[in-house]
């Protein structure tokens, strides 16, 4: 295959695109974490507080879950268009978006994982003297672990995906690429661009699940915790 | 605010809701596509489901697909699909977008269902006789049918987002509106498609609650007896793989 050709003659994969446009690619993927970090971790700091209210006050929790599984239901075309007279064509829009998306599984999963915490491990920790703050982050937190973590991959993993359709606004990451090169029948772009969308949601997911392993050691040898 | 006003106007203009690009024409054009591609989906992805489930084996696969489905851009797969060769097709790169991405919910929670329906239930009707289609149409589907209703709500609510992402490769759809007001650099009506996509979306959804309530076959008899309590709890994610694109 000669190289310099591909690009003339629009092939798929091109390794003579990936060659040129090196810093174009860094750039978008670069953007792409940016966006996908900032909302999976306000959407964390905004869904522990909610998980927290909503276990506290039960007759939250009905209205707290409707809501995000309402957001969640919304098309994400729909929700960054909804947002734009708020924020005005900026990231904010994009973000904004997906942290309301994560919202819907991790405030369930941080609330079914301080539910599975044994009512002993509580009693016995109240007993050592633990106050709630202590009792919160010592001993309920790190128990609740595997379930949070699993809602973090699976938001994170779907984060990555949904950042594409940015590319509406021009905030879209790799998706700006694949936006692009729709419009010009840019195949390699298109194709180089999906690739690298998908490469990060394994690598997200895979990193999440080391720090899994890494956080809850005594989950190690018998898997029955994780959920 | 300014734009709430101008979005309203927009959708209360009789003009916009009449002709090839109004609001009904593209309403119209959703619901077909979403309506035949979910029978698409149900037709392949549930028989697949239900006798794996029914055999117990293949949980990973089911599994995998649906972490796949979330992985893998929608947007993405639109936009490939229109470029390949199929893309002179006229719908049928959307059509098979909106199938694809269907399947996983589909898959996975009618797989669910069936494999952890009542093991005693099924031990029962197997020690009375039943022969292994009777015990999936008499005993495992309609325990398994709560699950698959999820599935197909889930899907149907992937379906409806997915065709409005149709709308940026040029396909059909209430997404038109709203990237027609893009293109135009026009807020109200990006605002006013908004509203409608996610109006449909919504409408959809609850149909589905609704059906899911109504149809169950499980509901006379039991009530809110045991059978509802033993359903998995919709905390556990993992067998709920809801998404929207």
């Amino acid at each position: 295959m000669a190289d310099g050709n591909c690009l003339i003659s629009n092939e798929w994969i091109c390794g003579e695109y990936v060659r040129t446009r090196g810093q174009e690619l860094t750039d978008a993927t670069l953007e792409h974490v940016g966006i996908t970090l900032a909302s999976v971790a306000i959407g964390l700091l905004v869904a522990f507080p909610l998980a927290l209210l909503a276990r506290r006050w039960r007759p939250v929790a009905g209205p707290v879950l409707g809501l995000t599984t309402i957001l969640y239901t919304v098309p994400s075309l729909a929700m960054f268009s909804l947002l734009l007279p708020v924020f005005g064509v900026s990231a904010a829009v994009v973000i904004t978006g997906l942290v309301l998306y994560s919202l819907t599984i991790l405030v369930r999963n941080i609330m079914a994982g301080l539910a599975s915490v044994p009512e002993e491990a509580r009693e016995a920790a109240r007993g050592m003297g633990y106050g709630p703050l202590r009792l919160l982050f010592g001993v309920e937190l790190p128990l609740a672990l595997p379930a949070l973590m699993a809602g973090l991959r699976i938001t994170t993993v779907s984060t990555v995906s949904l950042t594409t359709v940015g590319a509406i606004i021009g905030y879209g990451g790799l998706g700006n690429l694949i936006y692009e090169g729709m419009r010009s029948f840019f195949k390699a772009e298109v194709l180089t661009a999906s690739v690298l969308c998908v490469a990060l949601a394994v690598v997200a997911d895979l990193l999440l699940l080391g720090l899994q392993r890494l956080l809850t050691p005594w989950a190690r040898k018998s898997r029955k915790g994780t959920t | 605010m300014d734009v709430v006003a101008k979005a309203w106007t927009w959708l209360a203009t009789g003009s916009h809701w009449a002709g090839p690009d109004g609001v009904w024409h593209r309403l119209g054009q959703h619901l077909f596509l979403t309506f035949v591609c979910l029978a698409i989906s149900c037709a392949v992805a549930l028989p697949i489901a239900v006798a794996l489930g029914h055999i117990g084996r293949g949980g990973a696969l089911a599994v995998n697909i649906s972490n796949a489905g979330r992985a893998v851009p929608t947007f993405a797969v639109l936009v490939l699909l229109l470029l390949s060769p199929l893309g002179t097709h006229g719908q049928w790169p959307t059509i098979i977008a909106l199938v694809l991405f269907a399947i996983p919910p589909l898959l996975t929670n009618a797989y669910v269902g069936v494999h952890e329906a009542d093991r005693e239930v099924v031990e029962a009707a197997r020690g009375m006789g039943m022969t292994g289609a009777q015990l999936i149409r008499r005993v495992e589907l309609p325990l398994a049918f709560p699950l698959i209703m999820t599935g197909v709500r889930t899907a149907a609510v992937q379906v409806v987002a997915t065709a409005t992402l149709a709308a940026l490769p040029g396909g059909g759809g209430l997404g038109r509106i709203i990237t027609a007001g893009f293109r135009l650099t026009d807020t109200p009506q990006v605002v006013a498609g908004a509203v409608l996509v996610a109006s449909l979306a919504l409408v959809v959804e609850g149909v589905f609650v609704l059906l899911g309530l109504v149809l169950d076959p499980m509901r006379r008899r039991t009530g809110r007896g045991p059978t509802a309590a033993r359903r998995p709890p919709a905390d556990q994610a993992p067998a709920s793989p809801a998404l929207t694109t």
